[in-house]
């Protein structure tokens, strides 16, 4: 089954939002409370990063019984280098992204941390594509 | 008590309640409906935070109370009184005055919960220094705890695993009166209760086997009888107030006002209170949302304890008289010496137990047939209005959605939905009155003047 969300860039009041509705789907479908965590921790990362960063973006969560897909898909400057994106501490952040209290460049290592298959494309100037994927059953790990 | 029973010590007069929807749209865990024109709660559902009891018009929701007779049963009757008790007296009457017209209703022994406060705080940061994750979150509040056990699961390992004052002092007194020579079937502490929530965790205890208590006693009750016997308390010899009068520090007796743990702990603390904020709050921890804070205390009520659906005094009133008495008590120990000398008997009882997830989100046990459920929920919420107006005993659309497919109602109980039918000759006009006749209850479309409002209500 496929749940679709959209991402409004710049709102900081909304992010989250999409990660919420998400959850009460996950809790309603009985799955365990440890694997919801990562999802959402994962997927709330990817809602901030198109708030923060990009101009408008899409949610796309597919659940199957063996696994859940998340892509999340965003109309913005794209990432240039993402092995640099990728580590601990860099962000281009910023100052008024900076004071909403984000900007420590630890949302794609946290993502990366929680989901079990992580995959980013981008083109500069166009956008981003992050997709996720989460097992549910814990020993294809 | 087994884990899939709930006692639950909020009840619904059904002579009282007339079926006005107040309790069902204020419920923050949406456990109400109405059946037969009265309001029932779920009881898997209900975490016990009483909002439903503020908002009902005609007293119809009250909170079930043991007898206070049942306190004779023992030999050794103890009263366990948190401060907000004290706090609903003006300053001019003593913690000694009400003390010993405790002992005149027949308690031979009134000592404070928040007695071991400080010995819990102690124990409550060094269990958060090993914590692996963090915030942790405070046990103290009983509807909270229910609350994360039926709506965030996933932040249950959070809760810290120390009992609240009402435990811990519970077993550090009976304790200290076997010592004494009491056997422990002579024993009996009761608890007066600011809240509803305390009495379910007396009854169906989390993270224990049984309670360290033997019963509840409902502070309305016991204020209104101190009160009495205070006011017709003329220079008559009163009985002494008993020994262990304990003098509380003023962290102590802050304990149960918000802040009253946040300030005591270490690292970056929170106080919130009020349900619906609590909710609004867990709702983003479970995202993530929050980076570096250490520790949470969530209260279920307003103003926390001093707002207990129980404490009959204003709220802020006990609030700003607890902190005034507190400010005379400047001075003494956060943990008393008596308590310290037994930290080696506490430290060995002061854990919780395992907090057993019983989420009531679940649709279906089963994955694949919980997902072809939330497709019918989907599919449902295309006809009904989405206006929320609770005609069909359900708090909001997607609430009559989910029983639906839960098997508990049916569309037609949608009185919109119900027109549809009637305009495609698909239901009779007959049936539709059956229908809301179910819900509501017989005669309650008929003209009736001596409802609330109407023409002889006499209030
Ligand atoms: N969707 C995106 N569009 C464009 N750039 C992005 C996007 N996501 C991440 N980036 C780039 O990668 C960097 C690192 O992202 P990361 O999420 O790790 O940190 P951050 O968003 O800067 O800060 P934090 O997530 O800790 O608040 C960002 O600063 C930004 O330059
Ligand atoms: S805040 Fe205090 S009075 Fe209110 S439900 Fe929780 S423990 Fe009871
Ligand atoms: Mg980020």
């Amino acid at each position: 089954m496929t749940f679709k969300f959209e991402i409004e860039g710049g709102n900081f009041s909304k992010a989250g939002n999409a990660s919420s509705a998400v959850k009460k789907i996950l809790k309603q479908i009985n799955v365990p409370p440890a694997i919801i965590k990562r999802l959402v921790v994962a997927l709330y990362e990817g809602e901030v990063n198109v708030v923060a960063h990009a101009r408008k973006g899409w949610i796309k969560v597919v659940i199957e019984p063996e696994e859940i897909f998340v892509n999340i898909e965003d109309e913005g400057p794209g990432i240039p280098n993402i092995e640099l994106a990728m580590q601990e501490g860099y962000s281009t952040a910023s100052q008024k992204v900076r004071e909403m209290g984000f900007g420590a460049g630890m949302g794609l290592p946290n993502m990366k941390k929680n989901a079990d298959l992580l995959n980013i494309t981008s083109q500069v100037g166009k956008g981003t594509n992050v997709e996720i994927i989460i097992f549910l059953n814990q020993s294809h790990k | 008590m087994t884990e899939d029973r709930f006692y639950h010590a909020l009840k619904v007069s059904e002579d009282l309640c007339f079926g006005c929807t107040h309790c069902m749209n204020v419920c923050p865990v949406e456990a109400i409906r109405i059946e037969n024109g009265k309001a029932t709660i779920r009881d898997n559902w209900c975490v016990d935070c009483g909002e439903c009891m503020r908002v009902c018009p005609v007293n119809a929701i009250y909170v079930e109370q043991d007898d206070f007779n049942q306190i004779f049963r023992f030999k050794c009757r103890v009263a366990l009184v948190p401060s907000v008790l004290i706090g609903q007296f003006p300053a001019e009457v003593t913690e000694a005055a009400i003390f010993s017209v405790m002992r005149e209703m027949g308690f031979t022994h009134v000592f404070q919960t928040e007695h071991t406060a400080g010995y819990i705080i102690r124990s409550m940061i060094e269990a958060s220094r090993d914590a692996e994750d963090k915030p942790v979150i405070s046990s103290f509040c009983p509807a909270v705890v229910r609350l994360i056990q039926i709506k965030f699961p996933a932040l249950l390992p959070q809760v810290i695993r120390i009992k609240p004052p009402i435990d811990t002092s519970a077993i550090y007194f009976r304790k200290r009166l076997e010592n004494e020579g009491y056997h422990p079937g002579e024993i009996g502490i009761f608890y007066v209760t600011p809240c509803a929530a305390k009495i379910a965790a007396v009854k169906s205890p989390v993270g224990e086997d049984s309670s360290p208590l033997n019963g509840v006693i409902n502070m309305d009750l016991i204020y209104n009888k101190i009160f009495r016997l205070i006011k017709n308390r003329t220079n008559r010899n009163s009985i002494s107030p008993g020994e262990m009068l304990p003098l509380l520090s003023p962290r102590s007796i802050k304990y149960c006002l918000t802040g009253g743990e946040a300030n005591a702990m270490e690292g970056r603390c929170l106080a919130i209170d009020g349900i619906h904020n609590v909710i609004e709050f867990l709702e983003k921890l479970e995202n993530d949302e929050f980076t570096d804070l250490d520790f949470l205390e969530l209260r279920a009520c307003d103003q926390s304890c001093a707002g207990g659906v129980l404490v009959g005094g204003n709220r802020f009133l006990t609030t700003e008289r607890l902190n005034k008495r507190a400010q005379r008590f400047h001075g003494v120990a956060d943990i008393p010496g008596d308590v310290k000398a037994y930290s080696g008997f506490l430290s060995e009882r002061i854990s919780l137990g395992d907090i057993k997830p019983r989420s009531m989100l679940i649709l279906d046990e089963d994955m694949g047939e919980a997902l072809r459920k939330i497709q019918q929920v989907r599919h449902l919420m295309c006809y009904l209005p989405g206006i929320d107006c609770g005609a069909c005993g359900a708090p909001r659309c997607q609430s009559l959605a989910e029983d639906i497919v839960r098997e508990e109602a049916r569309l037609t109980a949608c009185v919109f939905i119900q027109r549809m039918m009637e305009k495609h000759q698909k239901l009779s006009g007959e049936h539709a009155i059956k229908i809301i006749e179910k819900i509501w209850g017989r005669k309650r479309l008929e003209k009736n003047c001596n409802k609330k409002g109407a023409e002889n209500d006499s209030e």
